[in-house]
C-alpha cells in the first residue's frame, strides 16, 4: 500500500513509456508504431510534471488569497509540458502524414514488407 | 526472436528507470531554481499566474523556439501532403454529394461552435490570470473547427486568411520581442507597465504574447486538420 502510495505515478508514467517502447520495437504496423510514439510522448510529460509535484501544496497561480510561496507546487516542469502537449499533436499530425506517404507509395503499411526498413 | 530482444532491452531501460527514480521521492520539496521564480514572479513580471510569467518571460525565448517548431511541423505535413491532395480533390468531387452529417451533429454544431470559440479566447485572454494560455486556448479553436468539420464534411475554410492571421500572430511575438530590445536593451525583455497585479491590463507585454499565440496555434491546428481531412475527401 505505501508502495503504491509513493510510488504510483512514477509506476504510471514509466509503464507508458516501457508500452510505448515495446510497441514501437515489436509491431509491424506503421499506424500502430506511431501510436508508440505517442504513448513515450505522454509516459514523458505525465513524468516531468509529477516529479515537479509536491505533496499538499496547489497550483502555483496567486489568483486568490491565501496562497503564498510556500504552498505552491514547482512551475518550471508545468512550463515545458504546457508547450510540449501541443507540439506533441503537431509532430503526432507530421507521422501521419508521412505513412500516409509510405502507404500511397509502397501500397503497405507492414514494415517488414516494406524494402529499405528491415531489420 | 526479436521479441526476446526488445523484451531484453526494454528490462535494461525499466533498471535503469526504477534506479534513477528510486533516489527522486515523490511529493517531496524539491524546488531549487524555480524559488526565486515563486518568489520574485509577481514585482517582477505582474503576472499572477506563475507558469504563464516562465512561459513567456523568464523562459520567452525557448518558447519562441517551440512556436517556430510547431510552424515547422505543420509546413512539413502540407508539404507532405500537398500534391496528392489537388489530385484527389477533382476525383472526388462528384461522388461526395450526398454525404452529410446527421442532424443532430449539424445543429448541435451550430449551437456550440460560437461557444467554443468564446470558451478559447477567454482561456487565451485570461492567460496571466487563471490556468490556461495561449496553448490550451489555441487548442480548444481547433477543436472547435474540428467540430464544424466533422458536421459539415464538404466545406472547407479559406486557407489563405488563416495563414495571414498565423502568421501575424507570429511577427507580433517576434515584433514584441525586437521591441523589448529596441526599449530595454534584451530581447522579449517585458518593457510595457506591470499595472495592478490581478487585474486583466497587468503584466505587460504577456497578454498581448498570449492573445497572438493564441490565433496563431489555433489557426494552425486547423490547417493541419484541413490538410489531413483533405486526403480523405
Amino acid at each position: 500500500m505505501n508502495l503504491i502510495y509513493n510510488w504510483m505515478y512514477y509506476i504510471a508514467s514509466g509503464g507508458l513509456i516501457l508500452i510505448g517502447l515495446y510497441i514501437v520495437l515489436v509491431k509491424t504496423n506503421l499506424i500502430k508504431i506511431v501510436i508508440g510514439l505517442h504513448f513515450v510522448n505522454t509516459g514523458v510529460n505525465i513524468l516531468l510534471i509529477c516529479i515537479g509535484y509536491i505533496r499538499g501544496r496547489t497550483a502555483p497561480i496567486f489568483s486568490k488569497p491565501g496562497i503564498n510561496p510556500t504552498n505552491v507546487v514547482d512551475p518550471v516542469p508545468q512550463a515545458l509540458v504546457l508547450t510540449a502537449i501541443v507540439i506533441g499533436v503537431a509532430v503526432l499530425a507530421l507521422a501521419l502524414s508521412i505513412v500516409i506517404k509510405v502507404y500511397g507509395h509502397n501500397k503497405t503499411l507492414n514494415v517488414s514488407r516494406i524494402k529499405g526498413l528491415k531489420w | 526472436m526479436r521479441r526476446i530482444i526488445s523484451l531484453i532491452i526494454l528490462a535494461v531501460i525499466a533498471v535503469g528507470f526504477i534506479l534513477t527514480f528510486s533516489q527522486i521521492p515523490f511529493g517531496k520539496d524539491k524546488i531549487d531554481v524555480a524559488n526565486y521564480y515563486i518568489k520574485k514572479g509577481i514585482e517582477e513580471t505582474g503576472a499572477v499566474n506563475i507558469v504563464t510569467s516562465v512561459v513567456l518571460n523568464y523562459r520567452g525565448f525557448d518558447t519562441l523556439g517551440e512556436v517556430t517548431i510547431l510552424f515547422v511541423a505543420a509546413i512539413g505535413l502540407g508539404t507532405v501532403l500537398f500534391v496528392e491532395k489537388k489530385v484527389k480533390e477533382i476525383a472526388s468531387k462528384s461522388e461526395d454529394r450526398s454525404k452529410r452529417a446527421s442532424l443532430i451533429l449539424r445543429t448541435g454544431s451550430h449551437l456550440l461552435f460560437p461557444l467554443i470559440l468564446l470558451f478559447g479566447a477567454y482561456v487565451f485572454v485570461h492567460g496571466h490570470l487563471t490556468p490556461g494560455g495561449g496553448f490550451q486556448g489555441g487548442a480548444v479553436i481547433a477543436s472547435g473547427f474540428l467540430l464544424m468539420y466533422l458536421a459539415f464534411p464538404r466545406q472547407s475554410i479559406d486557407k489563405k486568411s488563416f495563414s495571414v492571421v498565423e502568421s501575424l500572430g507570429g511577427l507580433i511575438f517576434v515584433g514584441i520581442g525586437l521591441l523589448g530590445l529596441v526599449f530595454s536593451g534584451y530581447f522579449l525583455t517585458n518593457f510595457l507597465p506591470k499595472g495592478i497585479p490581478n487585474t486583466i491590463f497587468s503584466a505587460g507585454i504577456i497578454p498581448i504574447i498570449y492573445i497572438a499565440l493564441g490565433l496563431k496555434i489555433g489557426f494552425e491546428l486547423t490547417s493541419i486538420i484541413d490538410d489531413l481531412l483533405g486526403r480523405s475527401r
